[in-house]
């Protein structure tokens, strides 16, 4: 690993003027994917920001809102008893992340931010228009048995790795961050974004901003949600599918629905289509199954991941069916 | 040397460039030295230009380990695990995959489980850390420990420190209440031998021993 410098921010304004100035400097915290990165020599910093000094790690219960600080470690919020009960689809998620160790390390602002897991962005021998941009990609025509199957372009298909993720875009989640510039509010389904022509760019994150903490508004999503993982062995490996569903039935009716997908696409992928199809309808597997195959619409796979087509919409239905019979 | 000077350097821009002029000065006199006639190699023995180099690179660190307040000097790219092993020579804590992977290096810091080698040794100011090395009272070992011994919860014994680790948090975070729990909680700890039955095993006899208080 190359070295570099370290300094403790004290503050959230000194932390983003410490880094604003300097092209090579990142902000750290848990350092679960980052310090693994430097010493895959994917990302080479000169400076880091130590910002695990900052106030940013509370969970707190405000009119309307939950909102959980970005230093908030993963294992803090899956364990939180307020948030199982409030918002047990994110306390699912979370716990089907990684292992208890990383979980203790890793904070929500961090896990927003981790890179794919694609194996040609870490193998620096290998094409990456991620890791490299426009050196190509050695997915497509690859292996890419654990690759997109939505949103994907020509220059790359890896999907986005976090399971927290997929959960807060389905519960309507906005992102606070803080910047250069001042403060603003990301929705959380546009913080990630589609590949297109510049891979590079995981996120809409603009010039060094930091992220301060995530809201989750109030639902009825309390009792009827799972958040569904399917993967090579039972635990401690990420997302082939994932589905986060949230139902709200009342009298065998779905009121209101939240569905989501990991393992996809460059982002978590929320299914509205399927969603809007859903809302009013009486619960019933035909009923699942034909919202699985709307949601699969546009959706195409690259050789290795394939199956995806398959285990998608099969993943959908088991999502919502146990999530119904809960 | 690329790296501009840290500010945890406490140094000023001033002296901070002062010291590296000085450095490149006596690096460049060190580099002399190699070609020099034997009587001048000592100096370069005492790896005197590594000496300046490691001291204008590193950040100070205080870091209590096992109960012992440690006053160190590291490189900001240090990870725990490597100032462990390589610089207080506990080397009871493995390095397996190096990358997150596999528990080996797993450690408590401040009460908690952690993995050393994803873990910035000069983010830990202060820290107190536990390992494998930790456990013991004197001769006794820890009920843990014993545990593994009785149920034959290894074979190679190279993950069985990351283990104990592990599974001690796990008792204490109360995510042992059943095999099915113990298993996942203990995911993110490799036993390539397969152990894992006897290392459920071991850990559940811990756990309704209450051997832990």
């Amino acid at each position: 690993m190359k070295n570099f410098q370290i300094i403790r921010a004290l503050s959230s304004g000194s932390a983003v003027s410490s880094i604003a100035k300097e092209k090579e400097a990142m902000f750290i915290a848990g350092g679960t994917n980052l310090v693994d990165l430097m010493k895959k020599n994917v990302v080479a910093p000169d400076k880091l920001v130590d910002i695990t000094a900052l106030d940013l790690k509370k969970i707190e219960f405000l009119t309307g809102k939950t909102s959980i600080g970005a230093l908030a470690k993963n294992s803090q919020v899956a364990e939180d008893k307020a948030i199982k009960e409030k918002h047990p689809l994110l306390a699912m998620a979370l716990a089907a992340g990684a292992s208890q160790q990383i979980r203790h390390m890793a904070t929500v602002g961090g896990n927003m931010l981790q890179r794919t897991r694609c194996s040609y962005f870490y193998n620096t021998d290998m094409p990456c228009n991620k890791r490299v941009p426009k050196s190509g990609c050695g997915a497509i025509g690859g292996s890419n048995r654990m690759h997109a199957i939505f949103g994907a372009s020509d220059s790359c298909i890896a999907v986005h790795p976090s399971d927290m993720c997929v959960a807060l875009a389905a519960l309507d989640a906005t992102v606070q961050v803080e910047g250069p510039k001042g403060k603003r509010e990301i929705k959380f389904t546009d913080f990630h974004r589609l590949p297109g022509n510049t891979p590079e760019k995981d996120n809409t994150l603009q010039n060094k901003e930091l992220i301060t903490s995530v809201e989750i508004p109030n639902n009825n999503f309390s009792k009827n949600v799972h958040y569904l993982k399917v993967r090579d062995r039972s635990s401690y490996a990420f997302a082939l599918i994932s589905v986060a569903a949230a139902l709200d039935i009342q009298n065998n009716t779905i009121n209101d629905v939240r569905l989501a997908m990991g393992g996809v696409a460059h982002k978590p992928w929320r299914l509205i289509e399927a969603e809007e199809f859903l809302k009013g309808k009486t619960v019933s597997e035909t009923i699942f199954r034909q919202a699985a195959d709307l949601a699969m619409k546009g959706a195409r796979g690259y050789g290795d991941n394939d199956f995806k087509l398959v285990l998608g919409p099969n993943a959908i239905v088991e999502a919502l069916t146990i999530a119904s019979s809960k | 040397m690329a790296a501009k000077r840290s500010t945890t350097n406490k140094l000023t821009e001033d002296e901070s460039n002062a010291s590296r002029r000085d450095f490149l000065k006596k690096s460049g006199l060190f580099t002399a030295l190699a070609l020099a006639p034997p009587s001048l190699m000592m100096a370069s023995e005492n790896k005197w230009d590594e000496k300046i180099a490691e001291y204008l690179e590193t950040v100070p660190l205080t870091i209590e380990v096992n109960g012992v307040k440690q006053n160190l000097n590291v490189e900001p790219r240090t990870t725990l695990l490597d100032l462990l092993r390589e610089q207080l020579h506990l080397t009871g804590t493995k390095k397996g995959c190096d990358h997150g992977q596999c528990g080996a290096c797993t450690v408590h810091v401040n009460g908690t489980r952690i993995l050393s080698c994803l873990t910035l040794a000069s983010m830990q100011q202060n820290a107190q850390v536990t390992t494998i090395e930790g456990l013991s009272k004197g001769k006794k070992l820890h009920p843990m420990q014993e545990a593994f011994i009785k149920n034959d919860g290894f074979q190679c014994g190279y993950c069985t420190p990351g283990q104990i680790m592990s599974g001690i948090a796990c008792i204490k975070e109360g995510h042992a209440n059943s095999r099915e729990e113990i298993r996942e909680y203990m995911s993110g700890n490799i036993c390539r031998c397969g152990a894992y039955h006897n290392i459920v095993d071991a850990i559940t006899e811990v756990k309704e021993g209450g051997m832990l208080s």
